[in-house]
């Protein structure tokens, strides 16, 4: 289970990010993290990662605390930050340095399959067109095994097919290991899609709103009316957490009662 | 779902058999380019032996070539070409391995940065040429100042290329060693050094460029051999076409030199060469 525990982030320059944002995620919980820009969500993932530390507050997972990279969590960007003088194998490879290399191969090889691009094996990233890149993004993040997988807006620069193309592939790679996935969004839809919960989260300084539990089954049909409805709440939530005149829920506040419906 | 995927990569297939030039064309292209120089070497041959000038002060290529294949023929060539390259070799060799330690050191730990590269620049902004009254005082006019002035003008390009370099080198790309728990040393070798490279390598060519530029002012202050001497026993003599002779053979060797160091990185800086390639078409 991954915890977190009033996790606060102050910049140097006195911006407060994040404001004691306390939630508990389970193993294999798929969360979307949804809110206006500057409500704190990427701050909130990189302290996940251990990229950032928190000014305050605890990040536990499974006990541990994290405050530093870990090799049960992973994380895929925006971009898809390969690199461009690995070819694609070499890029999905990056994190299995460890590995004697013909099990590395293998798990690779796999991989590429997996992600539909084993012809590519040997092409440089420079050569994929956009959804290709991403997914080759996907598939080093995963391969080695991560419990917690972190994704900060990872479709928002594709097309809209390309999207829901790498949102269907992403749900039928996660069901092969069911990491705990937490995904950084603006897109409603996407949140629906994907999420067992949407957290909703308030800016200045960025807090946890609301959060909705998305009790829909899979694989789900966007144009259900249930889809529609559950999209039609977070909208209203969302809408609600940039109303200025509505005051916040006394959810976050003290230990334990992060749980607080 | 991952059915969709060939179709997705069918639409979305980057336009490389469009961008590649036809065979002829590649060609053309440095042929084109040699056009200009063999009509004017053409038109002066022909000039001088119309008579309509003597070429005394500009003598014609058929000169220039036959007093390359006579010094050659003495062995006299070899000896200079053999003199120049060493004090370019070892100038270029210590401005290298300065350059590369003091710029990394100075773009990968910002205390080394603001304690160094104020003196460093202060440094760079004097004329290299000013250096050489006073090595000739400190190292003698032998070999060591020489070779030692070759080395300053070598350092500087090197120097800002390593450090530029490193500064650089895209935070985003660095962070994803970081989620994989890079430690200093593999950060190094797996992150840095690639994304180094390829600025890497044309500082060593800007800098092996001043190499040859500042063995010949080395040569021309005091030396008994090299090509900077030829150039200057030339001039004493009245020799045109032996000044012209040694600038071709200048001409020739940086080309050669800047090349090898071409070909020795190209297996390096594939993924970049092709890019290169594909937006230069």
């Amino acid at each position: 289970m991954l915890a977190l525990d009033r996790v606060s982030k102050t910049y140097p320059n006195g911006v407060q990010a994040l404001a004691r944002f306390s939630a508990e995620i389970r193993q294999g919980e798929i969360v979307a993290i949804i809110g206006g820009s500057g409500c704190g969500k990427s701050t909130l993932l990189r302290a996940i990662a251990g990229l950032d530390r928190a000014s305050s507050g605890t990040v536990t997972l499974d006990n541990e605390a994290i405050s530093s990279p870990h090799a049960k969590i992973g994380i895929i960007f925006q971009e898809p930050r390969l690199l461009p003088w690995l070819s694609v194998a070499d890029n999905i490879g990056f994190g299995l340095a460890d590995l004697p290399a013909a099990e590395r191969r293998e798990k690779v090889v796999r991989a590429l399959e997996r992600v539909g691009l084993a012809e590519k094996a040997q092409a440089w990233p420079r050569e994929l067109s956009g959804g290709q890149a991403q997914r080759v993004a996907i598939a080093r993040a995963l391969v080695p095994q991560p419990e917690v997988l972190l994704l900060d807006e990872p479709f928002s620069a594709l097309d809209a097919f390309t999207r829901r193309d790498l949102q269907d592939h992403l749900l039928d790679l996660w069901a092969d290991t069911r990491p705990t996935l937490i995904l950084v969004t603006h897109d409603v839809d996407e949140a629906v899609v994907l999420a067992d919960r949407v957290l909703v989260m308030r800016p200045r300084p960025g807090r946890l709103f609301d959060q909705i539990e998305i009790n829909l089954g899979r694989p789900r049909d966007r144009n259900s009316p249930l889809f529609e409805t559950f999209k039609r709440s977070v909208l209203t939530s969302l809408d609600r957490s940039l109303d200025r005149s509505v005051p916040d829920r006394d959810a976050t506040q003290g230990p334990g009662q992060a749980m607080w419906w | 779902m991952i059915s969709d995927a060939p179709v997705l990569q069918q639409a979305s297939e980057p336009a490389e058999n469009v961008a590649a030039p036809s065979r002829a064309a590649r060609y053309a292209r440095p042929l084109l380019g040699a056009l200009l120089p063999l009509a004017l070497a053409l038109g002066w041959e022909l000039v001088v032996w119309l008579g309509w000038s003597n070429g005394r002060l500009v003598p014609p290529p058929s000169r220039i070539f036959a007093t390359i294949a006579e010094l050659a023929r003495s062995g006299e060539l070899v000896r200079h070409i053999i003199a120049t390259l060493w004090r370019v070799g070892l100038g270029f060799a210590f401005g290298v391995v300065a350059g590369t330690l003091l710029g990394a050191v100075s773009g990968y730990w910002s205390l080394a940065r603001r304690l160094l590269d104020p003196t460093v620049q202060a440094l760079r902004a004097i004329p290299s040429l000013a250096w050489v009254p006073l090595f000739i005082l400190w190292l003698g006019i032998f070999e060591t100042s020489k070779v030692a002035l070759i080395a300053v003008g070598v350092f500087f390009p090197v120097y800002l290329g390593v450090m530029g370099a490193i500064l650089s080198v895209d935070r985003k790309i660095v962070e994803v060693g970081r989620t994989f728990r890079l430690s200093g040393f593999a950060m190094i070798r797996r992150i840095l050094l690639p994304a180094v490279l390829p600025a890497y390598v044309v500082s060593l060519r800007v800098g092996l460029g001043l190499g040859w530029m500042f063995v010949v002012a080395a040569e021309l202050i005091g030396a008994s051999e090299g090509l900077g001497y030829l150039l200057l026993d030339g001039q004493q003599l009245g020799k045109p076409a032996q000044i012209l002779a040694a600038i071709v053979i200048f001409a020739i060797l940086g080309k050669l030199t800047d090349w090898l160091i071409e070909v020795a990185a190209a297996p390096f800086l594939r993924w970049q060469d092709a890019f290169v390639r594909v937006k230069g078409a």
